[in-house]
């Protein structure tokens, strides 16, 4: 149960447990009409529990990366050997978004790394509230988070989880045009991978078409060519995470 | 479809508002919204009605001000209107676009009883 803020979605678990919302406020009437200035951000609320990971984020020196990408892309994959890759180097931990099933955080667990799998029920994204929650369940210090959110090319766009980067995935069994039939997450990250490559022989995907239209939609997003089976163009995107581990850049401004 | 989280969104803005600012009911919502803030109108309207159900905010209408996409040309340094983060500049041709307006998701003003 929630005791830092107003829980108000009923769908969401984590771990399996139900999350439990409380009824909203009624105010007194008054019978004058009247104009209420606003001015709110609709997301601010989220935006500030952002705020408030990033700040846990940035106090126990952990790289949060928020992997997003089309259901099927091999997030999982991708992630379960970038895990084993790089867990001698550095601690790790993992959120994992999915609207059911704890399939990807068994996953993961196998690896040896903690993982807490939130699931959004009929949510269609991770927002900042939901993982501040599961970073409750976690300890790290000292390392990477990394948050896959629910496979969708558009909702996790909008909502900030106190991320240093986004990092969309794309494999190239998809369509090359996905960067502009999405442009919002293309836009929003900062890392394209562009993953499965192994299987590019066998298709008549153009990759530097889609480069092309990753670059249109968003001019300095960062692409690293990569192959989770046979680990070619991997070493690049560790090396990524290192430099960004590196460089004290934990804060990004949402 | 994260229009009705959205919707949940500004109806708990509302209901905060609605104590601070000591009013009971809500006759009009404005929003301010921009075509890259990845709203889909048609499902915003519909998703409101239901969320704003049982509070101050029920049977209010959503009214929504369009605003424009406006990019900063970084070849040409104008500032253009575009259509799409695609889309290259109008005046010199460039992609180098970068957007400055037009991912606006804000509520601008309640009228209220």
């Amino acid at each position: 149960m929630c005791t830092v803020c107003g829980c108000e979605t009923g769908e969401m678990k984590i771990d399996g447990a139900q999350s439990r919302g409380h009824g909203h406020s009624h105010a007194p009437g008054f019978t004058q009409e009247r104009m209420v200035q606003i001015e709110t951000d609709i997301l601010a609320k989220n935006n500030e529990y952002a705020a408030a990971n990033r700040e846990v984020f940035a106090g126990s020196n952990v790289l949060a990366l928020n992997l997003v990408s089309s259901p099927g892309s091999g997030k999982t994959t991708l992630l379960t050997r970038t895990i084993e890759d790089i867990a001698g180097n550095t601690s790790l931990a993992v959120i994992e978004g999915d609207q059911q099933t704890t399939n990807d955080a068994d996953r993961i667990r196998e690896t040896g790394v903690q993982a807490v799998q939130i699931n959004t029920g009929k949510g269609c994204h991770l927002d900042g509230h939901m993982v501040g929650h599961a970073l409750e369940k976690l300890s790290i210090e000292d390392g990477i988070l990394f948050i896959e959110n629910v496979g969708n090319l558009v909702c996790p766009a909008s909502f900030d989880l106190g991320e240093a980067h986004k990092v969309v995935i794309l494999s190239v069994t998809e369509g090359e045009d996905k960067p502009i039939k999405y442009p919002d997450m293309f836009h929003a990250s900062d890392v394209m991978l562009l993953t499965k490559t192994d299987l590019l022989p066998y298709l008549d995907f153009d990759v530097d078409l889609c480069l092309d239209y990753a670059r249109r939609v968003n001019p300095n997003i960062e692409i690293f060519q990569v192959s989770p089976k046979t680990g070619e163009g991997m070493q690049n995107w560790y090396s990524w995470i290192a430099s960004r581990q590196a460089s004290n850049e934990i804060a990004r401004s949402g | 479809m994260h229009e009705l989280s959205i919707c949940e969104n500004i109806v708990s803005v509302i209901e905060e508002q609605a104590v601070e600012q000591s009013f009971g009911k809500v006759k009009t919502v404005r929003l301010e919204i921009g075509p890259l803030a990845g709203i889909e109108l048609e499902a915003l309207l519909f998703s409101f009605d239901v969320a704003a159900k049982g509070g101050v905010a029920e049977n209010a209408t959503l009214e929504v001000i369009e605003m424009p996409v406006i990019g900063l040309c970084i070849s040409c340094s104008q500032s253009v209107e575009v259509k799409e983060r695609y889309d290259p500049c109008p005046i010199c041709g460039s992609f180098q676009v970068q957007i400055t307006g037009g991912e606006e998701l804000r509520i601008k003003e309640l009228e209220v009883l």
